[in-house]
């Protein structure tokens, strides 16, 4: 092999101080998140030693019922408010690509709204709500009790879901709506057989994003939940702030590894679904 | 005799595997107008930018004015480039944009004023000073980055395919006018192109490059007529290439018997093995063709052969004509139109004679 | 390109209809009775009457507030600015990398970003305390245990730690978008690598990088978990007041206010950005 040329003046990575640079950021960001995953694998509980390897701290989480209840619901949550959320979402994206209608601009500022209003403000808004206004029933079984959270979860998702797929409307062929139609389909039919094909990649994004935001919300979460309707982070969140256990650990490994494997999952779709496109366009 | 500006040695840039500059050596003198020449990915980019010192070489070393510039940044080079999408700064007025290298020379103000309007004044766009690159032409814009190339005053100005997007008309015009601002002012240009018309009509000297190999380097008369090889004889302009053995070789004279049944005749003798195949390369327009008719004797008795015209298209100063031979052979003949109208023009299907002077075939060793 | 919604009445209204009562019902409503609540106050303890009274706001100039809006602008402020000093040379380094490395560096750098934020503060609270891992390596070589948490420090090391990927990705949006042979000129024609972000890289990129600082400096201003967590007594932002005044202190309609306060402050950041954005689109930068 030839040995290889001085680095070209805007081969900026080859250069060590960025490397290093890049480098040192890397560690910072990942450090703490290493060692929180690698000391709830520790036998001892100081969490400063290395003490030998367990897993005792994973078979307390499986028997924390209480984590295990927070879990279930925070799973139930993000599934409903998932549907709901991507459904809402490409109705409204659909509205705004394909109408004109009075009042649109304004809308489509008010359809940015829930992304940019800071996250505390809509949950003392939800609290509010769920608590005087539309009082949500107390003792309704599980799992409509969990409705205000899930309710207040869709409101904040769909929007994001809207924009994603908003963006890959922009990107669909007319034609083939025309075509369609052309060819005896009714509104219903184009919408089923050739819109939603076209959107189907970001219909997945914006799944996948709004069970992520669902799953990780904390701040909106924790104003519309009560102390029978906990969810995982809500309940973490409750063992973190009294003090920094391998359980804590153990359970924020958990989180951290469904997080990263749903957005796994979501960029291997995404990928097969884009090269499936550039191939057949 | 100019001398010697800028010397490549044994340049070779590799990107992995794939060599896309292999070895290549040339001199350029000073005052020259230089072309690299060849298709698209044959690394004459490549060469290019590595005289700027946007690509460093993987080996070999690159001499500007007897110094090592090999491993110089660009920032430091006595070199500038018009690039091909031409860099104009967009946020930039013309002024400042062609103002912009003088300014981090901490040339005086004034100066810089003076010099800046001298450059527009060279390339014709006076008065414009004060516009937005948005709001110019593409023809515009190029002048801005030749101005603002030039106005430092670099020993050599690099151009990186100038004219291929421009349309017809103003691409004929650029040409002359480039020629003309470098026998002006003097500097060195070398240039890069994919369209041999405009290195034959601007440069002094070419240099044709075929994946990453330099082929050929020679004045625009001596490419065309006297090509080294087979993809320089093909690259530049059109050939008929025939394929075939020596049978006689002498001095002053050599027959080369063709695969068609042809034996060509040339005036000169061929240096390099008797036994080894070779080419002969026959230019369209050195190919005489006259009508043949039923039973006729051909018009010469070496260097011709029968056909029939297959196809012609008029391009208005000239006719190109395709006359299949033996073998289902397609030749290549142009005629100039140098009547408006002829009594007895060459049609489809029509049986003609095609014969050429001993002088006219290039022979070919590769 | 786009319908007249009569001419499809049918389904604009199928398509419009959902969302919009959604919207309307369950964030605009709830947004609207807090605006209401912040001109009202407690009749009781589960009543608030809406009176149009201006005290809640009033109460808010009271300097112990102001500070602390004061304190939340200038974290978050300070915040931005550090995500922008250390994320602008990576953004660079990503934009030049080769484009294979690309992919796994913008991986690298957004990953922790998909984290759950609750889990990432907590990491940094291992890290920080007393008997955490920086304060124990420190030990190693004889330096005491340094405070770094429960104070303003790590109060802004969170917000950097959470918000950098933030803008790491705009920003290499915006330098990506970049052409690249104008940066090249630039060189060729002598100026040096600084000199050419200073003068062609940023106004070219403005747009990008403003628009990247926004959206770190929002969720900055209003975070809760960050300073909860790893703040102190003094180290108290905007979210958190909020949270006091409607769990603890149940005074509502104060808490409304200050919502809605914190809400027009974003909403001028967001004004200043777009107006900066316009105006320099109008200008085209230098002459």
């Amino acid at each position: 092999m030839s040995r290889t040329s001085p680095p070209a003046p805007l081969d900026y990575l080859r250069r060590w101080p960025l490397r290093a640079w890049v480098a040192a950021v890397a560690f910072f960001l990942y450090a703490p998140l290493v060692t929180l995953i690698l000391f709830s694998f520790n036998e001892s509980r100081r969490n400063i030693v290395w003490t030998g390897f367990t897993v005792d701290w994973y078979m307390q989480v499986f028997q924390d019922d209480g984590l295990i209840e927070a879990f279930v619901n925070s799973l139930t949550i993000a599934a409903i408010s998932t549907v709901l959320s991507v459904i809402l979402g490409a109705l409204v994206a659909v509205a705004v690509w394909r109408f004109r209608f009075p009042g649109k601009a304004a809308f489509e500022g008010l359809l940015a709204l829930p992304i940019v209003v800071p996250e505390i403000c809509m949950g003392v808004a939800m609290l509010v709500f769920f608590s005087r206004i539309m009082p949500w029933p107390a003792d309704l079984p599980w799992p409509l009790d969990l409705g205000a959270i899930t309710i207040a979860h869709v409101s904040f998702s769909f929007p994001f879901v809207a924009v994603i797929v908003r963006a890959r409307l922009l990107s669909f062929n007319r034609e083939l709506e025309e075509a369609a139609r052309d060819l005896g389909a009714s509104e219903w039919r184009v919408f089923l057989d050739v819109l939603v094909p076209h959107m189907r990649p970001a219909l997945v994004a914006g799944a996948l994003l709004a069970f992520t935001l669902s799953l990780d919300d904390f701040v909106i979460t924790f104003f519309t939940s009560g102390p029978d309707t906990v969810t995982f982070p809500v309940k973490v969140y409750s063992m973190v702030r009294f003090s920094v256990t391998p359980e804590v650990n153990a359970a924020s490994t958990l989180l951290i590894l469904i997080t990263v494997l749903l957005t796994a999952i979501g960029l291997k779709l995404q990928g097969k679904d884009i090269a499936r496109a550039e191939g057949g366009a | 005799m100019a001398r010697t500006l800028i010397s490549i040695r044994n340049i070779t840039k590799r990107f992995g595997n794939f060599a896309a500059v292999d070895d290549v050596s040339l001199e350029i003198a000073e005052g020259e107008f230089f072309a690299l020449l060849g298709p698209s990915g044959c690394g004459k980019t490549t060469l290019l930018r590595m005289l700027a010192g946007l690509e460093m070489p993987t080996e070999g070393t690159i001499l500007i004015d007897g110094e090592d510039m090999s491993r110089v940044p660009p920032n430091k080079r006595p070199v500038n480039m018009v690039f091909q999408s031409y860099a104009v700064f967009p946020h930039m007025s013309v002024k400042a944009n062609v103002g912009y290298g003088l300014r981090i020379e901490k040339v005086a103000r004034d100066e810089i004023d003076a010099r800046v309007r001298e450059a527009l004044a060279l390339v014709k766009l006076e008065g414009l000073e004060e516009r937005k690159p948005d709001q110019l032409s593409g023809g515009q814009r190029q002048r801005v980055a030749l101005a603002r190339a030039l106005v430092k005053r670099p020993r050599v100005l690099l151009l990186d395919e100038p004219l291929s997007a421009l349309d017809a008309k103003l691409r004929e015009q650029m040409r002359s006018e480039l020629a003309q601002i470098q026998e002006k002012v003097g500097v060195t240009f070398v240039m890069v192109t994919h369209d041999q018309d405009e290195a034959l009509a601007m440069a002094t000297r070419c240099g044709v490059m075929h994946r990453g190999v330099l082929q050929q380097v020679a004045a625009p008369s001596d490419l065309y007529e006297y090509p080294n090889n087979r993809f320089v004889a093909d690259f530049i302009g059109s050939v008929n290439l025939f394929e075939g053995r020596l049978s006689v070789d002498e001095p002053d004279r050599a027959v080369i018997e063709t695969e068609l049944g042809v034996a060509i005749h040339v005036d000169h003798g061929v240096t390099g093995a008797t036994d080894a195949t070779l080419w002969a390369a026959i230019r369209p327009e050195k190919i005489l063709m006259t009508h043949r008719a039923e039973g006729a004797s051909p018009p010469q008795e070496v260097n011709v052969m029968p056909g029939i015209v297959r196809h012609l298209a008029y391009l208005g100063n000239e006719t190109l004509y395709e006359v299949e031979v033996a073998g289902a052979r397609r030749i290549k003949v142009t005629r100039s139109n140098v009547a408006r109208y002829e009594e007895r023009g060459f049609s489809g299907g029509e049986p003609v004679w095609l014969s050429w002077h001993p002088r006219a075939p290039a022979v070919l060793l590769s | 390109m786009e319908q007249d919604w009569r001419q499809s009445r049918g389904s604009f209204l199928a398509s419009f209809g959902p969302p919009a009562f959604w919207l309307t019902l369950f964030f605009l409503v709830p947004l609207a009775i807090i605006w209401a609540y912040s001109f009202g106050r407690n009749i009781s303890m589960t009543e608030v009457a809406v009176t149009g009274t201006l005290s809640n706001y009033a109460r808010i100039a009271d300097p112990v507030y102001v500070s602390i809006f004061v304190k939340s602008i200038g974290y978050a402020a300070l915040t931005t600015l550090l995500c922008l000093i250390i994320g602008f040379p990576v953004a660079l380094a990503i934009t030049f990398a080769p484009s294979r490395a690309k992919a796994w560096l913008l991986l690298l750098i957004m990953l922790p970003f998909w984290t759950n934020l609750l889990v990432r503060t907590y990491a940094l609270m291992a890290v920080l305390r007393t008997e955490g891992y920086v304060n124990t390596v420190l030990g190693w070589i004889g330096i005491g245990p340094l405070p770094l948490l429960h104070n303003n420090f790590a109060v802004v090391l969170g917000l950097v730690y959470v918000n950098l990927p933030f803008l790491v990705l705009p920003l290499y949006a915006a330098l990506d978008r970049l052409d690249r042979s104008l940066l090249e000129a630039s060189l060729d024609l002598g100026a040096g690598h600084l000199r050419t972000i200073r003068e062609i890289v940023v106004p070219l990129a403005l747009p990008g990088i403003l628009s990247g600082l926004l959206i770190t400096f929002i969720p900055a201003l209003g975070s809760y978990l960050t300073p909860d967590l790893l703040g102190g007594p003094d180290s108290q932002m905007i979210a958190n007041v909020i949270e006091r005044n409607f769990k603890r202190a149940n005074d509502w309609p104060f808490g409304s206010a200050l919502s809605f306060i914190l809400m027009y402050l974003t909403f001028f950041a967001i004004a200043a950005q777009t107006l900066l954005a316009a105006r320099r689109r109008k200008a085209g930068g230098e002459g």
